[in-house]
C-alpha cells in the first residue's frame, strides 16, 4: 500500500518534468509529435526502471560495505551510460523488433537528467532496492504521461495563429505552465 | 566592436552575451527553471556551474591530446563528475542551508547540457587558455541569466529580493510565480522578449525560428552544439536524426522518425541521399 502511495505521488502529485523540472531537455525536443513522444516514453520507462535497480544494487551491496558512499556521483553517471550501452547491444541482438522501435531513443537517454536525479533521489530518501525500483518506474510513467498530453497539444497546436514573438519555444513553455498548473490538482490525491 | 578570436574577452564576451547559454543557445533548461525560485539560490547554483564549467574545460583541454576520440565521451563525464563531487562536498561543508536548499540540482550539474556541450563544442578541440575563459564567460552568462529570472520571480512570487522586503506592505505576493508553473511562464516570456526585440532590431529570425529544433533532444545530443558550429546546415534536423548521421545510418533514422522532422530537413536529407546515389 505504501508502494502504491509512493507510485501515484510520484507519478502524479510530484511529477517528474512538471513540478521537479528533470528531463526537460527530452521533454521539449521529442515531444513535437505524438509517436516520437510515445517510443521516448517508452525507452525512457525501460532504462530508468532497469538502472534505478542496477544502481540500488550497487549501492546497498557495493559503496556501503566499503564505505564510498562519496563516489556516488561517478559511479552512477558511469553505471547509467554503461547499461545503456549495453541495452542497445543487448536489444539489437536479442529483440530486434524492440530496438526498431525505441533504439533511436536510448543513446539520447544516457545523459537524461531524470535517470541520475531518481538513482540520487533514491540514495537521499534512504529507499530500499525495491522501493526505489517501483520510485524509478513511476517516475518513468509520469514522464511518459506528460509527453505525450504534450505531444497531442503540439499536434493541434500547428494549425493556430501564435504571436510571432512566442512562435517555437516560448508557446511550448508555455503549455507546460498550463499543464503544470493542472497537475497541481492532483495534490489533493495526498 | 571586433575583438580578437579566441582571446580571453572575445570568449568572455561571447559566454555573456553572443552565445548566452540560457536565452541564445537554450541549454540547460532543468537548473534555469528548477533553481530560479529564489535570487540567493540562483547566485549559488550558477557559481557553482561557472566553477565546474571552467575548470573542467581547463583539464579535459589539457587532456585533448591523451584522451583517444572513441573514448572521450566517458572521458569527459568522468572528468565533469570529479568536480561535481568536489564541488558538492565544499558547499555541503561551507555553505549547508544553501546546499539543502539546492539539494539534488547540485549534483545534477554532471549532466547540465552546457557543461557537455562546450567540452565537445569547444574544449575539446581549443587550447588551454581559451577554453578555460569559455568555459568561464558560459558560466557568467548562465549566472547573469538565472539570477535575472530568479529575481523576477522572487520579487513577483513573494515580494521579496535576497530575503529582504522590496514590495510594499501591501502588496500580495502571487505565489504561483514561485512554484513550478512561474518558472515555466517567467522562461516563456523572457524569450519572447528576446525573439521580440531581434525582430524589432531588422534581424528577422528564420521562419520557423525553433530552438527546441536547434537543441538536442536530450542533454547527450548538446554534442550536436558541436556539429552546428562546423556544419550550420545540419541545425535544422531532428536529434534523432543527428545521432544516426553521426553513427552514418542516415536512411535508418528517416525511417525510425519519420514524422520529426521538419520538410525542409527532410529536403536536405533526401538531396543528400540522391548525392550518394548518384
Amino acid at each position: 500500500m505504501t508502494l502504491l502511495l509512493l507510485a501515484v505521488n510520484a507519478c502524479l502529485i510530484n511529477n517528474v518534468v512538471l513540478s521537479q523540472f528533470l528531463g526537460i531537455c527530452s521533454f521539449l525536443g521529442v515531444s513535437k509529435k505524438r509517436d516520437t513522444a510515445t517510443g521516448m516514453g517508452m525507452a525512457l520507462t525501460f532504462v530508468l526502471t532497469l538502472s534505478s535497480f542496477v544502481c540500488g544494487v550497487i549501492y546497498h551491496f557495493l559503496l556501503i560495505p566499503f564505505g564510498l558512499e562519496y563516489l556516488k556521483t561517478i559511479v552512477f553517471i558511469l553505471i547509467v551510460a554503461a547499461l545503456v550501452q549495453f541495452v542497445e547491444m543487448f536489444l539489437k541482438k536479442f529483440a530486434k523488433a524492440l530496438y526498431d522501435a525505441l533504439g533511436i531513443y536510448l543513446p539520447l537517454i544516457t545523459t537524461n537528467c531524470a535517470v541520475l536525479g531518481v538513482a540520487l533521489i533514491n540514495v537521499q530518501k534512504n529507499y530500499s532496492i525495491l522501493t526505489g525500483t517501483v520510485y524509478g518506474f513511476a517516475t518513468a510513467i509520469g514522464y511518459t504521461i506528460a509527453i505525450i498530453i504534450l505531444a497531442n497539444i503540439r499536434e493541434k497546436m500547428v494549425d493556430n495563429d501564435v504571436p510571432g514573438p512566442f512562435r517555437g519555444f516560448p508557446i511550448v513553455m508555455i503549455t507546460a505552465a498550463l499543464m503544470s498548473i493542472a497537475f497541481f490538482g492532483f495534490s489533493a490525491l495526498k | 566592436m571586433k575583438l580578437k578570436k579566441n582571446s580571453p574577452v572575445e570568449r568572455l564576451w561571447n559566454g555573456i552575451f553572443v552565445e548566452n547559454p540560457v536565452f541564445v543557445l537554450v541549454l540547460g533548461t532543468c537548473p534555469t527553471l528548477a533553481t530560479t525560485t529564489s535570487a540567493i539560490n540562483a547566485i549559488g547554483m550558477g557559481l557553482s556551474t561557472t566553477v565546474i564549467l571552467a575548470l573542467s574545460n581547463l583539464i579535459i583541454s589539457a587532456l585533448r591530446k591523451i584522451i583517444p576520440d572513441r573514448m572521450r565521451m566517458p572521458a569527459y563525464i568522468v572528468v565533469i563528475a570529479s568536480f561535481v563531487t568536489m564541488v558538492d562536498f565544499l558547499m555541503e561543508g561551507f555553505t549547508p542551508a544553501l546546499y539543502a536548499s539546492l539539494g539534488i540540482y547540485i549534483p545534477l550539474i554532471v549532466v547540465n547540457c552546457i557543461i557537455m556541450g562546450r567540452a565537445e563544442a569547444y574544449a575539446g578541440k581549443e587550447p588551454v587558455i581559451p577554453s578555460f575563459f569559455d568555459g568561464l564567460g558560459m558560466g557568467i552568462g548562465f549566472t547573469i541569466a538565472i539570477f535575472f529570472i530568479a529575481s523576477i520571480r522572487e520579487i513577483i512570487g513573494a515580494g521579496t529580493w535576497f530575503g529582504i522586503q522590496v514590495m510594499p506592505s501591501g502588496y500580495v505576493p502571487v505565489n504561483i510565480f514561485v512554484l513550478a508553473p512561474g518558472a515555466f511562464l517567467v522562461y516563456a516570456f523572457l524569450v519572447a522578449v528576446m525573439n521580440k526585440l531581434k525582430i524589432g532590431a531588422g534581424r528577422k529570425p528564420k521562419k520557423e525560428w525553433d530552438p527546441t529544433e536547434k537543441i538536442c533532444g536530450d542533454c547527450l545530443s548538446c554534442m550536436k552544439l558541436g556539429i552546428c558550429d562546423e556544419k550550420p546546415e545540419t541545425c535544422s534536423e531532428s536529434p534523432a536524426q543527428t545521432i544516426a548521421r553521426t553513427k552514418g545510418t542516415v536512411e535508418e533514422a528517416v525511417a525510425g522518425s519519420a514524422g520529426a522532422q521538419s520538410s525542409a530537413a527532410e529536403g536536405a536529407v533526401s538531396e543528400k541521399k540522391e548525392e550518394t546515389k548518384s
